[in-house]
């Protein structure tokens, strides 16, 4: 286990390392100057050279790579040309609407998919079955954030029970923050639940073809008892693949969500980084992504293993 | 031979829209640039079947355009993920364990660290937003899907008789990817490729909506959800109808996909014990 641990780690620093370099060979290399980028056509040529001394931008190309890859090691992220902070404060200011909102979608979708897909491999080939599977090809099919505008009609103007958008922040309480991003997540989770039920299920019947479930039920087990002892660890492995691709979707889909309902997460940063050229934080949340995507995609390794104790001893 | 319900279903529900954007590039009934904010926020008549927009554009030739810009992109999407996808995922199979295998399989990894929100964020932070930016984004997105799916698939058929005779025939490992893999995988790539395609109107539809897509005036169905987040709750029509085109062509997508994979992969299909 702690050699299969510790091959999967060296991965995930090599699998960094190649990110960063693809990030910065887009945002700094291909622009050619990014401070006359940044600033555009009309700066003059003290500003930009001013501009260029403050981000840093005279060293040679492998001298900057490192110095942003070991200012990020050591938590800083540079800092924002037009906000004039630290980029680390303005990422985690908003890390904190973003992730949690990533994750409560995350155990909403699994939470909500995991016993529906239970259900509908229990029930196959009959009418519960086929309802579950006809209700999730069309949760497959509508995009989150129109699902998103849908609710905010139903549930925060037709029936003001949950706020149509905004954030009040943690301080005021863990309630009021949990009411404003319960739509978001319900939006963002639908879709992923319906994927993840449809997993669960194959996953599901396949096991309950296999030899030792037929064993399982001769010593007397009843298909519940099959299923919880001996189906639900075999079925579990394409399912943890499916929870972990589905992180990046759901980090991804929140940045796009958190415009549907005006959150101040990653995603408005990120959009407004944009807009205003800030290339310093767009570098800066892309591979903060990028890298949250490849710590799960490690994490789901990891799990795998702990599942299925055969993987441990392979490579 | 009898076709499958899904296929039938799928073909004609993704069929409409496709011959709506076919026939969007001849005919419109109003001209999508064409502003006429006299009329702005009508509610459908006989001159306008679907009302119009917020700037007075007529809602049917809107939609019309806009499964145009989805399909476009979406398809565009699927070519780059096939033509650079497939051969890495051929060559990989081909070399299974070389160095080459390796670098393949990494890069794939690599991509699939980036989700194509990602990507086109990275792409339009340099380049400016553009509906070729999701293009790219989406397909750059899709290689390593194909890739893998390739390379999965013509891992089981390397070790067949047929291709044991074609290399003992002399032919190079190119030669009998191209001729002799290829074919045998084509299914699978049909099926996946629908899939992809459907994902990638849905990937197109969040980078519109969010602004990294089409860009004014050309049409598209995200930006028509953008454009009528203000005015959703007056003018429930404006969000309703383009959320509706997305899902009902997504759905004939995925319905087409379930039943080509029924139809041409019998030990594929769904098993009802």
């Amino acid at each position: 286990m702690v050699r299969y641990a510790a091959t999967r780690l060296i991965s995930l620093g090599l699998s960094l390392m190649a990110a960063s370099l693809v990030i910065f060979a887009v945002v700094e290399v291909i622009p050619g100057d990014p401070a006359a980028f940044m600033l555009g056509m009309n700066a003059s040529e003290e500003t930009v050279a001013a501009l260029r001394d403050e981000l840093g931008l005279t060293g040679s190309l492998p001298a900057r790579y490192l110095g942003w890859v070991t200012g990020m090691l050591g938590g800083d992220f540079g800092t924002s040309y037009t906000y004039r902070v630290p980029v680390s404060e303005l990422i985690a200011a908003r890390l904190w609407v973003s992730l949690p909102l990533a994750l409560y979608a995350l155990a909403l979708s699994t939470l909500l998919a995991l016993p529906i897909g239970m259900l509908a491999a229990a029930r196959r080939g009959r009418a519960t079955d086929y309802g579950i599977m006809g209700l999730t090809q069309l949760g497959i099919a509508v995009p989150n954030f129109w699902f998103a505008m849908l609710l905010v009609v139903l549930f925060a103007i037709t029936w003001p029970i949950f706020p149509a958008g905004g954030f009040p922040g943690w301080e005021n309480g863990a309630w009021p923050a949990l009411k404003a991003l319960t739509l978001p997540a319900v939006a963002l989770a639908l879709p992923q639940a319906s994927i993840l039920a449809r997993v669960m299920r194959s996953a599901l019947i396949e096991t309950l073809g296999q030899d030792y479930i037929r064993t399982a039920r001769a010593k007397g087990l009843t298909e519940g008892q099959a299923i919880r002892n001996h189906g639900m660890r075999n079925a579990m492995i394409p399912v943890l693949t499916i929870v972990g691709l589905q992180f990046s979707f759901l980090l991804a889909g929140a940045i796009i969500i958190e415009k549907v309902f005006f959150l101040p997460g990653l995603g408005l940063l990120i959009f407004q980084g944009i807009t205003q050229r800030d290339l310093v934080v767009v570098e800066s949340v892309v591979m903060l992504l990028v890298f949250a995507v490849i710590l799960v995609t490690f994490l789901v390794d990891l799990a795998y293993a702990l599942v299925d104790p055969r993987l441990r001893h392979t490579r | 031979m009898r076709l499958p319900v899904q296929l039938v279903l799928g073909t004609v529900l993704f069929g409409l829209f496709l011959a709506a954007a076919l026939l969007s590039l001849v005919w419109t009934p109003f001209d999508v640039t064409e502003l006429d904010i006299a009329h702005k926020l009508a509610a459908p008549s006989a001159a306008h079947w679907l009302g119009t927009d917020h700037l007075g554009r007529d809602m049917t030739a809107m939609l019309m355009a806009g499964a145009r810009t989805s399909i476009a992109v979406a398809l565009l999407a699927v070519g780059i993920g096939i033509t650079l996808g497939v051969p890495l995922g051929l060559a990989a199979a081909a070399r299974r364990g070389s160095l080459l295998d390796e670098i393949i399989m990494r890069g794939n990894d690599l991509i699939f660290a980036f989700p194509s929100l990602v990507i086109a964020i990275l792409i339009t932070a340099v380049f400016g937003p553009s509906a070729i930016n999701a293009i790219l984004a989406i397909g750059i997105f899709n290689i390593p899907v194909f890739a893998r799916v390739s390379r999965g698939a013509a891992l089981t058929i390397w070790p067949r008789e047929f291709i044991l005779a074609a290399r003992v025939a002399g032919k190079h490992s190119a030669r009998i990817s191209a001729e002799h893999i290829l074919p045998n995988i084509a299914n699978l790539l049909v099926v996946q490729g629908t899939i992809q395609f459907s994902m990638g109107i849905l990937a197109e539809a969040g980078l519109s909506y969010v602004g990294l897509g089409a860009q004014p005036p050309t049409p598209s169905w995200g930006r028509m959800l953008a454009d009528a987040q203000t005015f959703f709750y007056a003018y429930p029509r404006l969000a309703i109808l383009p959320g509706l085109a997305i899902v009902l062509t997504v759905l004939g997508l995925n319905l087409m996909g379930d039943g080509l994979r029924d139809l041409l992969d019998p030990r594929l299909r769904r098993t009802v014990r």
